[in-house]
Protein backbone atom coordinates (compact mmCIF):
# COMPACT_ATOMS: atom_id res chain seq x y z
CA UNK A 1 0.00 0.00 0.00
CA UNK A 2 1.30 3.10 -0.78
CA UNK A 3 -0.22 6.45 1.29
CA UNK A 4 -1.39 9.54 -1.40
CA UNK A 5 -2.80 12.90 -0.31
CA UNK A 6 -4.49 14.15 -3.69
CA UNK A 7 -7.08 17.09 -3.83
CA UNK A 8 -10.34 16.09 -5.43
CA UNK A 9 -12.79 18.76 -6.65
CA UNK A 10 -11.56 21.32 -4.05
CA UNK A 11 -11.31 18.46 -1.14
CA UNK A 12 -8.20 16.86 0.37
CA UNK A 13 -8.04 13.05 0.82
CA UNK A 14 -5.39 11.33 2.26
CA UNK A 15 -5.72 7.67 1.71
CA UNK A 16 -3.62 4.07 1.54
CA UNK A 17 -3.79 3.00 -1.96
CA UNK A 18 -2.88 -0.51 -3.94
CA UNK A 19 -0.25 0.77 -6.79
CA UNK A 20 -2.42 -0.82 -9.36
CA UNK A 21 -5.21 1.55 -8.09
CA UNK A 22 -6.15 3.46 -11.38
CA UNK A 23 -7.29 7.04 -11.01
CA UNK A 24 -10.56 6.55 -12.43
CA UNK A 25 -11.38 3.47 -10.04
CA UNK A 26 -9.93 5.50 -7.25
CA UNK A 27 -12.35 7.99 -7.62
CA UNK A 28 -15.35 6.16 -8.36
CA UNK A 29 -15.04 3.27 -6.16
CA UNK A 30 -12.81 4.80 -3.13
CA UNK A 31 -14.29 8.52 -3.29
CA UNK A 32 -17.74 7.99 -4.87
CA UNK A 33 -17.53 10.15 -7.83
CA UNK A 34 -19.54 7.94 -9.64
CA UNK A 35 -20.10 11.11 -12.70
CA UNK A 36 -17.04 10.09 -14.49
CA UNK A 37 -18.11 6.78 -16.25
CA UNK A 38 -15.57 4.06 -17.65
CA UNK A 39 -16.05 3.89 -20.96
CA UNK A 40 -13.87 1.49 -23.19
CA UNK A 41 -11.43 0.89 -20.53
CA UNK A 42 -8.01 0.88 -22.91
CA UNK A 43 -7.70 5.02 -23.37
CA UNK A 44 -9.77 5.31 -26.26
CA UNK A 45 -13.36 6.59 -25.69
CA UNK A 46 -12.42 9.57 -23.33
CA UNK A 47 -15.36 9.46 -21.57
CA UNK A 48 -12.90 8.88 -18.05
CA UNK A 49 -11.63 12.34 -19.14
CA UNK A 50 -10.75 14.16 -16.03
CA UNK A 51 -8.15 17.49 -15.33
CA UNK A 52 -4.85 16.49 -13.39
CA UNK A 53 -3.38 19.40 -12.32
CA UNK A 54 -5.21 21.08 -14.81
CA UNK A 55 -4.40 19.99 -17.78
CA UNK A 56 -7.02 17.10 -19.27
CA UNK A 57 -6.09 13.10 -18.86
CA UNK A 58 -8.02 9.60 -19.34
CA UNK A 59 -7.92 8.48 -15.63
CA UNK A 60 -8.16 4.87 -16.58
CA UNK A 61 -4.52 4.85 -17.60
CA UNK A 62 -3.21 7.03 -14.89
CA UNK A 63 -2.06 5.67 -11.73
CA UNK A 64 -4.05 6.90 -8.55
CA UNK A 65 -1.07 7.24 -6.87
CA UNK A 66 0.58 8.94 -9.76
CA UNK A 67 -2.09 11.90 -8.67
CA UNK A 68 -0.30 11.94 -5.30
CA UNK A 69 0.50 15.73 -4.12
CA UNK A 70 -1.72 16.79 -7.36
CA UNK A 71 -4.90 18.57 -7.94
CA UNK A 72 -7.38 16.02 -9.53
CA UNK A 73 -11.19 17.93 -10.73
CA UNK A 74 -14.04 15.69 -12.23
CA UNK A 75 -16.78 16.98 -14.06
CA UNK A 76 -19.08 17.19 -10.58
CA UNK A 77 -16.16 19.99 -9.37
CA UNK A 78 -17.15 22.55 -12.26
CA UNK A 79 -20.36 23.61 -10.71
CA UNK A 80 -20.63 26.06 -7.66
CA UNK A 81 -23.69 26.03 -5.65
CA UNK A 82 -25.73 24.29 -8.39
CA UNK A 83 -24.53 27.29 -10.94
CA UNK A 84 -23.57 25.70 -14.15
CA UNK A 85 -20.54 27.13 -16.10
CA UNK A 86 -20.95 28.20 -19.54
CA UNK A 87 -19.67 25.06 -20.94
CA UNK A 88 -21.89 22.76 -19.24
CA UNK A 89 -25.06 25.52 -20.06
CA UNK A 90 -23.97 25.65 -24.06
CA UNK A 91 -24.34 21.66 -23.57
CA UNK A 92 -27.97 21.78 -22.02
CA UNK A 93 -28.99 24.79 -24.43
CA UNK A 94 -27.28 23.15 -27.55
CA UNK A 95 -28.46 19.53 -26.58
CA UNK A 96 -25.07 18.46 -26.79
CA UNK A 97 -25.76 14.99 -25.80
CA UNK A 98 -27.90 12.02 -26.36
CA UNK A 99 -27.51 9.20 -24.09
CA UNK A 100 -24.60 11.47 -21.50
CA UNK A 101 -22.16 8.76 -21.65
CA UNK A 102 -19.57 10.69 -23.12
CA UNK A 103 -20.82 14.11 -22.21
CA UNK A 104 -18.95 13.85 -18.91
CA UNK A 105 -15.56 13.56 -20.68
CA UNK A 106 -16.79 15.46 -23.74
CA UNK A 107 -16.86 18.79 -21.39
CA UNK A 108 -13.55 17.94 -19.26
CA UNK A 109 -11.59 17.45 -23.04
CA UNK A 110 -13.75 20.99 -24.28
CA UNK A 111 -12.42 22.63 -21.38
CA UNK A 112 -8.80 21.73 -22.10
CA UNK A 113 -9.39 22.59 -25.72
CA UNK A 114 -10.82 26.12 -24.81
CA UNK A 115 -7.92 26.69 -22.70
CA UNK A 116 -5.59 26.16 -25.63
CA UNK A 117 -7.77 27.70 -28.12
CA UNK A 118 -10.22 30.47 -27.01
CA UNK A 119 -11.68 30.86 -30.51
CA UNK A 120 -11.45 27.60 -31.99
CA UNK A 121 -12.46 26.88 -35.52
CA UNK A 122 -15.06 24.12 -36.00
CA UNK A 123 -12.21 21.70 -37.57
CA UNK A 124 -9.89 22.53 -34.45
CA UNK A 125 -13.30 21.57 -31.85
CA UNK A 126 -13.13 18.19 -33.74
CA UNK A 127 -9.28 17.75 -33.58
CA UNK A 128 -9.45 18.51 -30.21
CA UNK A 129 -12.03 16.54 -28.80
CA UNK A 130 -10.82 13.44 -31.36
CA UNK A 131 -9.64 11.44 -28.48
CA UNK A 132 -13.50 11.48 -26.85
CA UNK A 133 -16.13 9.12 -28.66
CA UNK A 134 -20.12 9.57 -28.45
CA UNK A 135 -21.45 6.39 -29.70
CA UNK A 136 -24.89 8.27 -30.18
CA UNK A 137 -22.90 9.90 -32.63
CA UNK A 138 -24.12 13.02 -31.86
CA UNK A 139 -21.15 15.11 -32.74
CA UNK A 140 -22.64 18.20 -34.42
CA UNK A 141 -24.47 19.55 -31.46
CA UNK A 142 -21.27 19.09 -29.40
CA UNK A 143 -19.18 21.02 -31.62
CA UNK A 144 -22.05 23.76 -31.50
CA UNK A 145 -22.11 23.70 -28.08
CA UNK A 146 -18.04 24.22 -27.61
CA UNK A 147 -18.07 27.12 -30.21
CA UNK A 148 -21.37 29.03 -28.98
CA UNK A 149 -19.33 28.85 -25.38
CA UNK A 150 -16.46 30.28 -27.46
CA UNK A 151 -17.91 32.90 -29.18
CA UNK A 152 -19.16 34.64 -25.51
CA UNK A 153 -16.69 37.36 -24.44
CA UNK A 154 -15.19 35.90 -21.38
CA UNK A 155 -14.44 32.20 -21.75
CA UNK A 156 -15.05 30.68 -18.55
CA UNK A 157 -15.33 27.52 -19.37
CA UNK B 1 -9.68 -4.17 -16.52
CA UNK B 2 -7.38 -3.93 -13.32
CA UNK B 3 -3.17 -4.75 -13.62
CA UNK B 4 -1.93 -7.41 -11.92
CA UNK B 5 -0.03 -6.56 -8.85
CA UNK B 6 3.02 -4.98 -8.93
CA UNK B 7 5.91 -2.81 -6.91
CA UNK B 8 5.85 0.85 -7.24
CA UNK B 9 8.81 3.02 -7.12
CA UNK B 10 9.25 6.70 -7.88
CA UNK B 11 12.91 7.98 -7.86
CA UNK B 12 14.07 11.58 -8.02
CA UNK B 13 16.76 11.63 -9.71
CA UNK B 14 17.88 9.24 -12.88
CA UNK B 15 20.63 7.77 -10.74
CA UNK B 16 18.07 6.64 -8.19
CA UNK B 17 16.07 5.20 -11.09
CA UNK B 18 19.00 3.36 -12.80
CA UNK B 19 19.90 1.51 -9.50
CA UNK B 20 16.21 0.27 -8.59
CA UNK B 21 16.68 -0.85 -12.72
CA UNK B 22 19.91 -2.50 -12.00
CA UNK B 23 18.83 -4.16 -8.74
CA UNK B 24 15.55 -5.48 -9.99
CA UNK B 25 16.94 -7.19 -13.46
CA UNK B 26 14.19 -8.12 -15.90
CA UNK B 27 11.21 -7.79 -13.87
CA UNK B 28 11.21 -4.08 -13.83
CA UNK B 29 9.78 -2.00 -16.75
CA UNK B 30 9.83 1.93 -16.45
CA UNK B 31 6.82 3.69 -16.69
CA UNK B 32 6.85 6.79 -18.18
CA UNK B 33 3.88 8.62 -19.59
CA UNK B 34 1.90 4.87 -19.50
CA UNK B 35 -0.25 5.34 -22.20
CA UNK B 36 1.07 2.31 -23.67
CA UNK B 37 2.42 0.65 -20.67
CA UNK B 38 -0.57 0.84 -18.41
CA UNK B 39 -2.94 -0.23 -21.41
CA UNK B 40 -0.85 -3.94 -21.62
CA UNK B 41 -0.93 -4.09 -17.94
CA UNK B 42 -5.02 -3.89 -17.94
CA UNK B 43 -5.04 -6.64 -20.81
CA UNK B 44 -1.97 -8.33 -18.65
CA UNK B 45 0.11 -8.50 -21.94
CA UNK B 46 2.61 -7.28 -19.54
CA UNK B 47 3.02 -8.01 -15.83
CA UNK B 48 6.10 -6.67 -14.35
CA UNK B 49 7.21 -7.36 -11.17
CA UNK B 50 8.68 -3.61 -10.31
CA UNK B 51 7.13 -0.45 -11.94
CA UNK B 52 9.91 2.42 -11.83
CA UNK B 53 7.77 5.62 -12.53
CA UNK B 54 10.38 8.40 -13.88
CA UNK B 55 7.57 10.93 -14.02
CA UNK B 56 8.96 12.90 -10.74
CA UNK B 57 12.78 12.85 -12.66
CA UNK B 58 12.98 17.01 -13.54
CA UNK B 59 15.81 16.61 -15.44
CA UNK B 60 14.26 14.50 -17.46
CA UNK B 61 12.19 16.72 -19.28
CA UNK B 62 12.49 19.73 -21.86
CA UNK B 63 14.43 21.07 -24.94
CA UNK B 64 17.45 22.55 -25.14
CA UNK B 65 20.43 23.21 -27.75
CA UNK B 66 23.73 21.74 -27.91
CA UNK B 67 25.37 23.24 -30.89
CA UNK B 68 23.67 21.38 -34.01
CA UNK B 69 21.53 19.30 -32.62
CA UNK B 70 18.44 19.42 -30.29
CA UNK B 71 18.26 17.73 -27.38
CA UNK B 72 14.71 16.66 -26.02
CA UNK B 73 14.81 15.00 -22.34
CA UNK B 74 12.84 11.53 -22.53
CA UNK B 75 9.79 12.36 -20.69
CA UNK B 76 9.04 15.69 -22.44
CA UNK B 77 5.59 15.10 -23.27
CA UNK B 78 3.91 14.93 -26.65
CA UNK B 79 2.28 18.09 -25.22
CA UNK B 80 5.26 20.21 -24.89
CA UNK B 81 7.18 18.87 -27.43
CA UNK B 82 4.32 20.62 -30.20
CA UNK B 83 4.48 23.68 -28.08
CA UNK B 84 8.11 24.02 -27.99
CA UNK B 85 9.80 26.96 -30.14
CA UNK B 86 12.87 25.30 -30.31
CA UNK B 87 11.32 21.56 -31.84
CA UNK B 88 9.17 23.78 -33.89
CA UNK B 89 12.47 26.17 -35.55
CA UNK B 90 14.65 23.16 -35.94
CA UNK B 91 12.67 19.80 -36.11
CA UNK B 92 9.61 20.72 -37.77
CA UNK B 93 8.59 17.44 -39.19
CA UNK B 94 9.18 16.00 -35.22
CA UNK B 95 6.79 18.42 -33.95
CA UNK B 96 4.11 18.28 -36.94
CA UNK B 97 4.39 14.53 -36.51
CA UNK B 98 3.92 14.66 -33.21
CA UNK B 99 0.54 16.46 -33.18
CA UNK B 100 -0.48 13.96 -35.16
CA UNK B 101 -0.33 10.91 -32.04
CA UNK B 102 -3.46 9.77 -30.27
CA UNK B 103 -5.62 12.67 -28.86
CA UNK B 104 -4.74 15.37 -27.14
CA UNK B 105 -5.51 14.05 -23.56
CA UNK B 106 -2.94 11.39 -24.29
CA UNK B 107 -0.49 13.47 -25.27
CA UNK B 108 -0.56 15.26 -21.83
CA UNK B 109 0.79 12.35 -20.31
CA UNK B 110 2.45 10.23 -23.34
CA UNK B 111 6.14 11.14 -24.19
CA UNK B 112 8.95 11.12 -26.64
CA UNK B 113 11.25 8.75 -24.56
CA UNK B 114 8.61 6.14 -24.32
CA UNK B 115 6.92 6.19 -27.27
CA UNK B 116 10.33 5.43 -28.83
CA UNK B 117 11.86 3.23 -26.07
CA UNK B 118 8.38 1.33 -26.52
CA UNK B 119 9.58 0.21 -30.18
CA UNK B 120 6.41 -0.25 -31.32
CA UNK B 121 6.47 -0.52 -35.35
CA UNK B 122 3.09 1.21 -35.79
CA UNK B 123 4.23 4.31 -33.62
CA UNK B 124 4.61 7.54 -35.35
CA UNK B 125 7.75 8.81 -33.83
CA UNK B 126 10.25 6.04 -34.12
CA UNK B 127 10.07 6.79 -37.90
CA UNK B 128 10.68 10.72 -37.44
CA UNK B 129 13.42 9.72 -35.52
CA UNK B 130 15.10 7.54 -37.75
CA UNK B 131 14.94 9.97 -40.35
CA UNK B 132 15.92 12.61 -38.65
CA UNK B 133 19.36 10.80 -37.90
CA UNK B 134 18.88 11.26 -34.42
CA UNK B 135 20.27 9.62 -31.60
CA UNK B 136 19.20 8.31 -28.33
CA UNK B 137 21.22 8.29 -24.83
CA UNK B 138 20.73 5.83 -22.55
CA UNK B 139 22.37 6.05 -19.09
CA UNK B 140 23.07 2.87 -16.78
CA UNK B 141 25.14 1.30 -13.64
CA UNK B 142 28.28 2.00 -16.49
CA UNK B 143 27.46 5.19 -17.24
CA UNK B 144 25.78 6.67 -20.26
CA UNK B 145 26.00 5.55 -24.02
CA UNK B 146 24.81 7.10 -26.82
CA UNK B 147 22.65 5.10 -29.89
CA UNK B 148 22.10 5.81 -33.04
CA UNK B 149 18.33 5.43 -33.83
CA UNK B 150 19.18 2.78 -36.91
CA UNK B 151 20.47 0.67 -34.32
CA UNK B 152 18.12 1.64 -31.72
CA UNK B 153 14.84 -0.15 -32.66
CA UNK B 154 16.17 -3.98 -32.53
CA UNK B 155 12.85 -6.02 -33.38
CA UNK B 156 9.09 -5.98 -32.48
CA UNK B 157 8.70 -3.69 -29.39
CA UNK B 158 12.22 -4.28 -29.11
CA UNK B 159 14.96 -1.54 -28.21
CA UNK B 160 18.47 -1.71 -28.09
CA UNK B 161 18.25 -0.70 -23.93
CA UNK B 162 19.53 -3.03 -21.76
CA UNK B 163 16.86 -3.92 -18.47
CA UNK B 164 19.05 -1.58 -16.07
CA UNK B 165 19.27 1.32 -18.43
CA UNK B 166 17.34 4.18 -19.08
CA UNK B 167 15.97 6.56 -22.18
CA UNK B 168 17.21 9.92 -21.16
CA UNK B 169 17.74 12.24 -24.19
CA UNK B 170 17.03 11.88 -27.29
CA UNK B 171 19.51 14.10 -30.03
CA UNK B 172 18.19 15.65 -33.34
CA UNK B 173 20.26 17.29 -35.74
CA UNK B 174 18.92 20.67 -36.46
CA UNK B 175 16.92 20.38 -39.77
CA UNK B 176 16.76 23.55 -40.97
CA UNK B 177 15.66 24.31 -44.97
CA UNK B 178 14.64 21.01 -45.22
CA UNK B 179 10.93 20.77 -46.19
CA UNK B 180 9.24 17.56 -44.19
CA UNK B 181 5.78 15.91 -44.41
CA UNK B 182 3.98 12.89 -42.07
CA UNK B 183 1.70 11.30 -44.41
CA UNK B 184 -0.37 7.88 -42.66
CA UNK B 185 -3.33 6.33 -43.16
CA UNK B 186 -5.64 4.79 -40.60
CA UNK B 187 -8.73 3.54 -40.53
CA UNK B 188 -10.43 6.15 -38.04
CA UNK B 189 -9.11 9.52 -36.33
CA UNK B 190 -6.88 7.61 -33.44
CA UNK B 191 -6.00 3.98 -34.75
CA UNK B 192 -2.35 3.19 -35.27
CA UNK B 193 -1.21 3.74 -39.12
CA UNK B 194 -1.53 0.94 -41.15
CA UNK B 195 1.54 2.36 -42.79
CA UNK B 196 2.96 5.65 -42.22
CA UNK B 197 5.53 7.94 -44.03
CA UNK B 198 8.00 10.71 -42.90
CA UNK B 199 9.71 12.30 -45.51
CA UNK B 200 12.60 15.21 -45.72
CA UNK B 201 13.61 16.99 -48.34
CA UNK B 202 16.10 19.44 -49.01
CA UNK B 203 15.62 21.00 -52.93
CA UNK B 204 18.66 22.73 -54.88
CA UNK B 205 17.86 25.10 -57.90
CA UNK B 206 14.26 23.58 -58.32
CA UNK B 207 15.15 19.56 -57.96
CA UNK B 208 15.38 17.46 -54.94
CA UNK B 209 18.84 17.36 -54.08
CA UNK B 210 18.22 14.84 -51.13
CA UNK B 211 15.16 13.11 -49.71
CA UNK B 212 15.26 10.84 -46.63
CA UNK B 213 12.01 8.42 -46.26
CA UNK B 214 11.09 6.94 -43.27
CA UNK B 215 8.69 4.12 -43.12
CA UNK B 216 6.22 3.15 -40.61
CA UNK B 217 5.01 -0.23 -39.90
CA UNK B 218 6.48 -1.55 -42.74
CA UNK B 219 8.20 -4.24 -40.64
CA UNK B 220 8.62 -5.06 -37.45
CA UNK B 221 10.99 -2.10 -36.88
CA UNK B 222 11.05 1.44 -38.36
CA UNK B 223 12.95 1.23 -41.43
CA UNK B 224 13.96 3.85 -44.05
CA UNK B 225 13.50 3.39 -47.86
CA UNK B 226 16.94 3.61 -49.37
CA UNK B 227 16.01 2.79 -52.95
CA UNK B 228 13.34 5.57 -53.03
CA UNK B 229 15.81 8.12 -51.19
CA UNK B 230 18.15 7.21 -54.07
CA UNK B 231 15.99 7.46 -57.15
CA UNK B 232 14.19 10.81 -55.56
CA UNK B 233 17.63 12.50 -56.49
CA UNK B 234 17.78 14.80 -58.40
CA UNK B 235 14.08 14.67 -59.59
CA UNK B 236 12.62 17.78 -60.44
CA UNK B 237 9.00 17.18 -61.19
CA UNK B 238 5.96 15.55 -59.46
CA UNK B 239 6.36 12.64 -62.42
CA UNK B 240 9.75 12.07 -61.25
CA UNK B 241 8.82 12.05 -57.91
CA UNK B 242 5.71 9.81 -58.16
CA UNK B 243 8.22 7.63 -60.21
CA UNK B 244 10.76 7.37 -57.30
CA UNK B 245 8.28 6.64 -54.69
CA UNK B 246 7.53 3.07 -56.61
CA UNK B 247 10.71 2.14 -54.98
CA UNK B 248 9.41 2.87 -51.78
CA UNK B 249 8.21 -0.88 -50.55
CA UNK B 250 11.31 -2.21 -51.82
CA UNK B 251 13.47 -4.69 -49.35
CA UNK B 252 10.37 -4.45 -47.13
CA UNK B 253 8.31 -7.65 -45.70
CA UNK B 254 5.06 -6.02 -44.19
CA UNK B 255 3.34 -7.64 -41.85
CA UNK B 256 -0.03 -9.48 -42.26
CA UNK B 257 -3.14 -8.24 -39.90
CA UNK B 258 -6.56 -7.80 -39.64
CA UNK B 259 -6.13 -4.38 -41.29
CA UNK B 260 -3.76 -5.06 -44.62
CA UNK B 261 -2.01 -7.49 -46.21
CA UNK B 262 1.27 -7.38 -46.87
CA UNK B 263 0.60 -6.37 -50.71
CA UNK B 264 -1.86 -3.75 -49.52
CA UNK B 265 1.16 -2.22 -47.38
CA UNK B 266 3.23 -1.96 -50.10
CA UNK B 267 0.69 0.14 -51.86
CA UNK B 268 0.06 2.25 -48.98
CA UNK B 269 4.56 2.86 -49.00
CA UNK B 270 4.60 3.50 -52.29
CA UNK B 271 1.56 5.91 -52.83
CA UNK B 272 2.58 7.58 -49.37
CA UNK B 273 5.68 8.44 -50.34
CA UNK B 274 4.54 10.31 -53.24
CA UNK B 275 2.47 12.28 -51.21
CA UNK B 276 4.79 12.82 -48.06
CA UNK B 277 7.69 13.71 -50.52
CA UNK B 278 5.88 16.09 -53.13
CA UNK B 279 4.48 18.19 -49.64
CA UNK B 280 7.81 18.12 -48.67
CA UNK B 281 9.10 19.24 -51.23
CA UNK B 282 6.65 21.95 -52.47
CA UNK B 283 5.73 20.11 -55.41
CA UNK B 284 1.99 19.72 -54.09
Amino acid sequence: MTHISVKVDGTTYEDEVEPRLLLIHYLRDRLGLTGTPIGCDTSNCGACTVELDGTAVKSCTVLAVQADGSEVTTVQGLAHDGELTALQRAFHERHALQCGYCTPGMIMAARDLLREHPHPTPDEVRHGLEGNLCRCTGYQNIVRAVLDVSEEEEVTA
Amino acid sequence: MIPPAFEYACPSSVDEAVRMLADAGEDAKVLAGGQSLLPLMRLRLAFPELVVDVNRIPELRGVREDGDALVIGAMTTHHDVIADPLVRRHAGLLAATTSTVADPAVRHRGTLGGSLAHADPAGDLPAVVLVMDGELVAQGPRGRRTIPAREFFVDYLQSALAPDELLVEVRIPKAEGWGFRYEKFHRVAQAWPIVGVAALVRRDDGHIAEARVGLTNMGTTPLRAPAAEEALSGAGDPDAVAQAAQEAAQGTRPSQDTSASPEYRAHLARVLTKRAVLAAAGMG
